[in-house]
């Protein structure tokens, strides 16, 4: 018999680069995917699409669909009503109705789907749905959608799960969905006392995460339970919205998931659950709802910013007073969109130390797709618009822009703008080793004729958004081998394999020999969900406490048992002595919710606001065809700051990954929307995210020297990280090669071509 | 079956096999919904990331775009036929080594175009690398590291030739 013992000679797991425990599924083709999931007698659900951006629905025509030979049946709003009378959903807001009720809000909502056992006979029937609507006004900007009288939603219904939104119940008469304010010190004092004052506009782009694998869900009804296998990064928080929505039990509802094709955000909250969810109850057999890559454009988004920022600086160049006023496009539904609105929002005056702060951050509900969370919850979008701001500040005051920041930065123990004290946010360690990775001081070539170069570096962090709950199990069984249970997602960022280390790490066992039990509610317990770079940290302590407790439970076995105090805690050998076989288990359980102190309602003010800080520093070079426009990267400088790293392979894997994505929405992601808002550019034909070309040859990856202390074996999370500089330093860049500053995202050649042209009073006809 | 439903045979990962498709069913379809074959997976639909990638008569083609019936007589091999022999192909031992995928979604196609080109091209530079692969994306973009592994991959087929 092969036993697996809880030996001390395998110590140290975290800190090992290891190999994805999936590694192997995933060369051979043969990873699970909610993608490949068939379940019998199942039926194909497509949607039938609003083509208007706002209208109220007149009348939905499905009779030539339902006729069609082959399909099994037709659904609109007025059917979902028959199982969820209230079919309102969303993680912030309960704004968002299954399928479109009363109103349409924007083109490509859900308005009707066809079931059928033939996936094209059900899309060949959406074609012959007609839908006639009462068309209404329209809004489409962030700035202009905060003030207009064009309503996307007559009242606000915030979902009453977060407190610091139940203040806008019942609001009506507006398109702001949260206005979070912070107030420190007095920004009009600061500015009239400033040597300087300097106030710009910052926009960027809405672009979407398109994972590969495009967002899937099926729900399987049961004899008074429902399972919904969904390719989801949050499982809990399904469970606990369909149980909701069914006003059932949470136990009567299993969520399960598998590997996820990619997530960045997208699979966040409840997506496509729901409308599974009532269809499989509707048609009672089971129900796939697989969308297309189009379809993906018409769900969730990352929200277009507009970001005035207005900053007094001293005579010796030291930032002393910073407003910020920052409209998020939420789109039509709010989804997540105003905890972004304020977990980033609260960030917005960057990582420097200054006296006095405001901050103005609004959701804003618009007639577009709906926009929420997005690889780095709208950190990139803040650290675009400070640290553009920056480099524009030390250029005007002609000083070097590593030498600014170094006079502004937040360091070790002084106050955040929301008063929290820094800790453990290695940002100035960071801002150095990107400086040296660029050999900022060395002499600089710059190029000649039509080719130019310059170089630009960014700084920029983000709060982990707490306060979270995430709860473990650990189980040794009758062998000694050892089941994790967790319902955090690997989508790609080798969470499996981490929480393996980490387990593995306290009790003595190779990480290799440790199985992780995918999410499945009926099986692993509660985690709030894998979004911002959270898991390292809460899952990590939850899943370390888990270990530690089985470690207690062996103690307490062994004293039962009469061992000597010294003897090894060996699970296998202890269970048989109990049972007399190999039989039994020892089980620990551990949860973690880190503290957290929310902040004033009227000043944004906290003593903690976070548990930690994540740190990310890009620098790059570039070449700039001044007769095209056209930019090429040609260094690309990535420097985070996670803590340990518990697996510094693929560490570095997120480190570059982060920043290619960021490059791509940095340099040509956009969503193209016409005056009406139809989307113009929903394919990879059209939507050009980074290919194999638009990397550079080298691409550098550091993780500096520093541990955090209350995380778990000094560790915190790494995900977001690199995308938070990329943007900035790249404008940066083009303004140092050849002297033109773009202040809205995407950086496209044509965007430097008719920023050259204007510079030389030739401006080009807008298109 | 319908009226317009037709009978195709080809060789399936080296076993002959036959199936009753539709004409408008893509090979991709059919090596999924009828042969459980899932490593090819339909992505962008456009035949534009190459997630869908297999081999028919020896050709690297978009599954997500090749009609079945086009694979009647032929030769069509997936990813899952790389390890048949128990063995690793050098490219997915490669692609573990260097780390060179994140969900692994794109990986099959990435896979199954990396040994193409090393079959054509036992020793490609980095741009005969990238030049070949270019019609693959990966949103996790673990693109270095798939440099990488094919550059490995090249040196573990040389060694195991010698």
């Amino acid at each position: 018999m092969t036993t697996i013992e809880t030996t001390p000679e395998v110590t140290r797991q975290v800190g090992r680069s290891l190999n994805r425990l999936e590694a192997r599924a995933k060369v051979t083709g043969r990873a699970e995917y909610i993608h490949n999931l068939v379940l019998p007698r199942m039926l194909y659900g497509k949607i039938f699409r609003s083509t208007l951006a706002h209208g109220r629905i007149v009348s939905i025509d499905v009779s030539a669909a339902r006729d069609m030979e082959g399909v099994y049946g037709v659904y609109t709003a007025q059917d979902i009503l028959r199982v969820i009378p209230d079919p309102y959903f969303g993680p912030a807001f309960h704004d968002q109705p299954i399928l479109a009720l009363d109103k349409v809000r924007y083109v490509g909502e859900p308005v009707a789907v066809v079931l059928a056992a033939d996936p094209h006979i059900a899309e060949e029937a959406t074609h012959l749905i007609v839908a006639e609507y009462k068309e209404l006004p329209a809004v489409f900007n962030e700035v202009e959608a905060a003030s207009s009288d064009v309503l996307v939603h007559d009242i606000l219904k915030p979902a009453g799960t977060f407190p610091d939104l139940k203040h806008l119940a019942g609001r009506k008469g507006t398109n702001v969905a949260l206005d979070f304010q912070l107030r420190r010190g007095n920004v009009e004092t600061a500015f009239a006392a400033a040597a300087h004052v300097f106030e710009d506009t910052f926009t960027t782009q809405q672009v979407m995460h398109t994972p590969l694998e495009p967002m899937v869900s099926l729900a399987e009804p049961g004899d008074g339970t429902i399972t919904i296998h969904t390719a989801s990064q949050s499982p809990s928080f399904v469970r606990i919205e369909i149980a909701r929505l069914l006003g059932w039990a949470e136990n009567r509802v299993r969520v399960r998931t598998a590997l996820l094709g990619g997530g960045f955000g997208a699979k966040l909250y409840i997506k496509l659950e729901a409308l599974v969810t009532a269809l499989a109850l509707l048609a009672r057999r089971p129900v796939k709802v697989a969308l297309t890559m189009e379809e993906q454009f018409f769900t969730i988004t990352k929200h277009a910013t507009t970001f005035r920022m207005k900053t007094a600086v001293s005579a010796d160049g030291r930032i002393t007073g910073r407003k910020c006023d920052v409209w998020w496009n939420g789109g039509a539904y709010a989804d997540i969109g105003p905890r972004v609105t304020q977990k980033s929002g609260f960030t917005a005056s960057g990582p420097y130390d200054i006296e006095n702060v405001s901050i103005d951050s609004y959701a804003v509900y618009t007639n577009l797709p709906p926009a929420g969370a997005f690889r780095g919850f709208g950190i990139p979008q803040m650290v675009w618009a400070y640290e553009s701001h920056a480099d524009m500040i030390a250029r005007a005051l002609k000083i070097d822009p590593v030498e600014f920041r170094r006079r502004n930065i937040l360091r070790e123990g002084r106050p955040h703008a929301t008063g929290t004290p820094m800790r453990d946010a290695a940002l100035d360690l960071v801002l150095e080793r990107v400086a040296a990775r660029m050999n900022w001081t060395a002499p600089f070539e710059r190029g000649a004729g039509t080719l130019r170069r310059g170089r630009g570096i960014g700084i920029g962090f983000k709060a982990l958004v707490a306060p979270t709950t995430s709860v473990a199990m650990v189980s040794l069984a009758g062998d000694g081998s050892c089941t994790v249970y967790s319902s955090t997602v690997d989508m790609g960022q080798a969470s499996d394999t981490a929480i393996a280390l980490m387990a593995g790490d306290v009790l003595g066992i190779a990480a290799e020999k440790i199985k992780v039990i995918r999410p499945d509610t009926d099986v692993t317990p509660y985690d709030m969900a894998t979004l911002g770079s959270r898991s390292t940290f809460h899952m990590g302590h939850a899943v370390r406490l888990a270990a530690e407790d089985a470690l207690v439970k062996l103690r307490e076995l062994a004293d039962e048992l009469g061992m000597p105090a010294d003897a090894p805690l060996a699970a296998g050998e202890l269970l048989r002595r109990k049972y007399g076989m190999q039989a039994g288990n020892i089980v620990g359980v551990g949860s973690f919710i880190p503290s957290y102190t929310k902040p004033e309602h009227e000043t944004g003010q906290s003593e903690n606001i976070t548990p930690n800080w994540m740190v990310g520093g890009c620098g790059v070079e570039v070449e700039v065809d001044t007769e095209t426009g056209h930019i090429r990267l040609i260094r690309f400088e990535n420097v985070v700051d996670c803590g340990t790293p518990i697996n510094p392979k693929v560490v570095d894997t997120q480190i570059s990954g982060a920043a290619i994505m960021q490059l791509g929405i940095t340099m040509f992601e956009r969503m193209e929307f016409d005056e009406v808002g139809q989307l113009r550019n929903a394919s990879f034909a059209e939507y050009k995210i980074p290919g194999i070309h638009d990397i550079p040859s080298t691409i550098g990856r550091e993780t500096v020297d520093s541990y955090q202390h209350n995380g778990p074996f000094g560790a915190k999370g790494v995900g977001e990280s690199s995308t938070f500089g990329v943007a900035s330093a790249i404008a940066e860049a083009i303004e140092d090669a050849v002297g033109v500053r773009l202040t809205s995202l995407p950086l496209t050649p044509e965007a430097v071509f008719r920023a050259l042209c204007a510079a030389k009073h030739e401006p080009m006809p807008e298109e | 079956m319908s009226a317009t439903s037709i009978t195709i045979h080809f060789v399936l990962n080296g076993e002959r096999v036959s199936a009753e498709i539709e004409p408008h069913h893509t090979i991709l379809e059919v090596l999924r919904q009828r042969f459980a074959l899932y490593g090819a997976r339909e992505s962008c639909g456009q035949g534009l990331c190459g997630c869908c990638t297999v081999l028919v008569n020896g050709e690297s083609v978009s599954g997500c775009l090749f009609l079945a019936a086009m694979a009647d007589g032929g030769e069509v091999v997936t990813v899952e036929h790389l390890d048949s022999e128990g063995q690793l192909d050098p490219v997915q031992q490669a692609f573990i080594e260097c780390g060179a995928f994140q969900c692994g979604f794109c990986t099959s196609g990435f896979i199954l175009m990396s040994r193409e080109l090393l079959d054509r091209n036992p020793d490609p530079s980095e741009a005969e690398i990238r030049h070949y692969l270019s019609g693959n994306l990966c949103r996790c973009a673990a693109y270095p590291e798939i440099i990488e592994a094919v550059k490995l991959a090249a040196q573990m087929r040389k060694q195991t030739l010698a």
